[in-house]
């Protein structure tokens, strides 16, 4: 290998500080999000170790609730919300669609310091003692009430959201502008659709959080009663505005890992995404409804009825498109030439427990037994099965699947399967029993329970540790492959995406000549698969 | 050494990075609107809780500043979209006059709405910091002022940016004028405008409310 290609055309930091190549600030935040997900599980960690046992042996109830704050806020804005879209996003949307770089590289890089900068102000309000508010910052008790870095956190918050909106602004741009010729809409990698359709939520929801948050901060700075009853302020207001960006943040945290499956499964069963267009629109769908269905969070809060049934109906709405989504994976497995890899455990395991995730949400959606189920686990269950179950386990597939293109080096199949195996039982072990928790009552943000809970609650404890460990072996493998890892070709998975066709890892200015686009994508035809592949 | 490519490699021509750089501005808008329009129902909803006490708060803002600064904005953007018209290698000094000009009235304006602000805080109508009002409504009146100042304040912020953006055109237009300049005067423009539409509504919201009744 004597060409130089992006890792190697300079070894300085200074060239990966002041980097304006979208594959390297893809890497920097890949290393930042590895160091905040591992801060927030290791919050995770002592929430599961303090729940193996009815009493408080641990920690107290005041650092519990620090705790889980402290997991709920890394793990949502730190690790979820930028995870797939700042990394594998910020490595592939040029080289999907055969641009050289993102429409604005330095408004990219610009983006990666504005988040490095809001996380260590949210790291500094851990330091400092924690916030005990929950990731949701509930007037009046944040406000009025808490007496931790409520403002230091929100302020952690309000900046990385800045370079949520950056981002999202700079992928729109570039699905818009810089597509190679040839590559019409219908022809972009579904991965791409969902990338568009979380940009522009991305754009469209965070600055609503900006504004609620900068509201809250202000209540508490200068106790003006903003969401203060006693001056007629109303706390309903900020719950209303906190899950306008929300709960289409959710949509955020599941999108992109929608849209990696599409390829995962599409290259593991060598047949094209059944259903192209709907899959596609399903994605904007999903965007647009998303938008309509807050409410649904807030159905025991005092809201009217009226408005309960409408967000109740618009929650059922949204689980449409999901559900396209679901039946035309499925419909693509169907008759295809199945390889079961690393990445297609990933998309598989992915598949089944956002099926689950997904369908306890209409449950959460029924008006009569969201009554019962408010604040229990059985919510808690219900969003980990979307967030980890769906969106970390998307990640870690992508992640797989576009591992030889970004390191240029093939990793342990043997170890990627067992963690993805691992992973699997681990995942299920850990929240599955918190479905039983919640249907039977265990309500949520306690460090203390009665004892015909622990059964459960040992199981789950058991199931994190497996998960841990889990998620600890690819830190291990990928690691090893980074630097010793067999050189890999620049096409492993005979995949027909534009971004197979240059090198691995692809060299600076991604393309040697600019491609152009001739066919519809996913073509795993006999006509593909019989032409020469790594010339 | 070869010459600096005049556009950046991920565009085939000026006019695809122009257009493009287009577009993010009106993305950015869409972000800005989103923002305000946060802030703008909040106000909404308590002044349709409140009514009585947000024209009540109203009529202590000082609609005479307010117009004016209303009159001071809209030349502001008429001399950045002049700017934008004329824009040529020949026109440069004529440009940067307009757009120094164009500081200038956004300065003006933001001087305007600190004293407005002095005089609200004399007459003890600073939530937070110094309110006193010995009215029945006194609480609306104070949520009132809240979003007043909020949305003002939030609005000076966008305005200073404007600012900077606008003098930091006017230096480099100054000097060999290429289209990229004309793209970024553009884009800045864009954004000026936007930043004057924004006023147009909190003028409305903030000055008019109970004024047309008495």
């Amino acid at each position: 290998m004597s060409e130089k290609n992006y890792l190697t055309t300079d070894y300085t930091l200074r060239s990966w500080l002041l980097t304006t190549d979208h594959k390297r600030i893809a890497i920097l935040y890949f290393a930042s999000l590895i160091f905040f997900f591992f801060i927030g599980g290791a919050a995770a960690t002592a929430i599961r170790i303090e729940l193996a046992t009815p009493q408080a042996d641990l920690v107290s109830s005041d650092i519990y609730n620090r705790l889980f704050t402290m997991h709920g806020i890394i793990m949502v804005w730190f690790f979820l919300i930028p995870s797939i879209p700042n990394t594998l996003g910020n490595f592939m949307v040029p080289l999907m669609i055969g641009a050289r770089d993102l429409a604005f590289p330095r408004l990219n890089l610009m983006s990666w310091y504005i988040f490095m900068l809001g996380g260590c102000t949210a790291l500094f309000a851990i330091l400092a003692g924690g916030i005990d508010t929950g990731w949701t910052f509930y007037t009046p008790f944040s406000s009025l009430y808490s007496n931790s870095y409520v403002i230091v956190a929100a302020a952690g918050v309000f900046i990385a959201g800045f370079s949520s909106i950056l981002t999202g602004l700079n992928f729109i741009v570039t699905i818009h502008r810089l597509r190679a010729p040839g590559l019409t809409w219908y022809r972009l990698p579904l991965f791409l659709w969902s990338l568009y359709a979380t940009s522009v939520i991305l754009v469209l929801a965070t600055p609503v959080l900006a504004i609620t948050l900068l509201l809250m901060a202000t209540e508490r700075f200068f106790g003006v009663g903003i969401f203060d009853p006693r001056i007629g302020g109303d706390p309903l207001l900020f719950q209303h505005l906190f899950w306008f960006y929300s709960h289409p943040a959710v949509y955020i945290m599941i999108l992109p890992g929608m849209g990696v499956i599409n390829e995962l499964i599409s290259c593991f069963s060598r047949k094209p995404v059944f259903g192209y267009k709907f899959v596609a629109w399903a994605s904007l769908a999903i965007a647009g409804v998303g938008f309509l269905v807050w409410g649904h969070h807030m159905f025991v809060s005092g809201q009217s009825l009226i408005a309960s049934l409408v967000f109740s109906f618009t929650s059922f709405i949204v689980a449409v498109p999901s559900a396209i989504k679901v039946f035309n994976w499925t419909a693509t497995l169907h008759k295809g030439s199945l390889r079961f890899d690393a990445p297609m455990l990933y998309a598989l395991a992915f598949i089944g427990l956002f099926t689950i995730g997904g369908l306890t949400g209409l449950f959460l959606a029924c008006l009569a037994f969201d009554v019962h189920a408010t604040d229990t686990y059985f919510v808690v269950a219900h969003f980990h099965y979307i967030m980890v179950g769906g969106m970390v386990t998307a990640y870690f597939g992508g992640l797989h699947y576009w591992w030889p293109k970004i390191t240029g080096r093939l990793y342990s199949e043997y170890w990627a399967r067992t963690a993805a195996i691992l992973i699997f039982f681990g995942f299920n072990l850990t929240f599955f029993p918190q479905f039983i928790l919640g249907a039977e009552g265990m309500p949520r943000r306690y460090h203390v329970y009665p004892p015909e809970f622990q059964v459960w609650n040992v199981l789950s404890s058991g199931g994190a540790v497996i998960l841990a460990v889990a998620y600890l072996m690819p830190l291990v493998y990928l690691g090893y492959s980074a630097f010793f890892g067999a050189r890999a070709p620049a096409n492993p998975w005979n995949a027909p995406g534009l971004e197979w066709q240059t090198s691995s890892p692809p060299p600076e200015e991604n393309f040697a000549t600019q491609p152009v686009v001739t066919r519809e994508p996913y073509q795993y035809n006999e006509a593909f698969e019989a032409e020469p592949q790594n010339a | 050494m070869p010459e600096p490519p005049v556009f950046a490699s991920q565009y085939v021509s000026i006019p695809h990075r122009d257009h493009s750089a287009e577009l993010g501005m009106w993305v950015f808008i869409a972000t800005e609107i989103l923002l305000f329009g946060g802030l703008i129902l909040a106000y909404f909803v308590y002044r349709h809780a409140f009514p009585q006490a947000f024209a009540e708060g109203s009529q202590h803002t000082d609609i005479l500043i307010g117009t004016i600064n209303t009159a001071v904005l809209l030349t502001s953007s008429f001399l950045v979209a002049w700017a934008v018209e004329i824009f040529s290698a020949a026109t440069a000094k004529i440009v940067t006059w307009l757009l120094v000009g164009a500081a200038c009235l956004g300065l003006a304006f933001i001087a305007l709405k600190g004293i407005e602000y002095r005089k609200e805080y004399h007459e003890h109508l600073i939530p937070g910091i110094d309110f006193q009002l010995a009215r029945p409504l006194a609480n609306g009146v104070q949520l009132f002022f809240v979003f007043y100042l909020i949305a003002t304040a939030i609005h000076a912020v966008h305005m200073l940016i404007g600012i900077c953006l606008l003098l930091t055109l006017a230096i480099i237009s100054r000097r060999a004028p290429t289209t990229r300049h004309h793209t970024a005067l553009h884009s800045a423009a864009l954004y000026w405008h936007f930043v004057d539409v924004v006023w147009i509504f909190l003028f409305a919201l903030i000055y008019l409310p109970g004024r047309a009744a008495s």
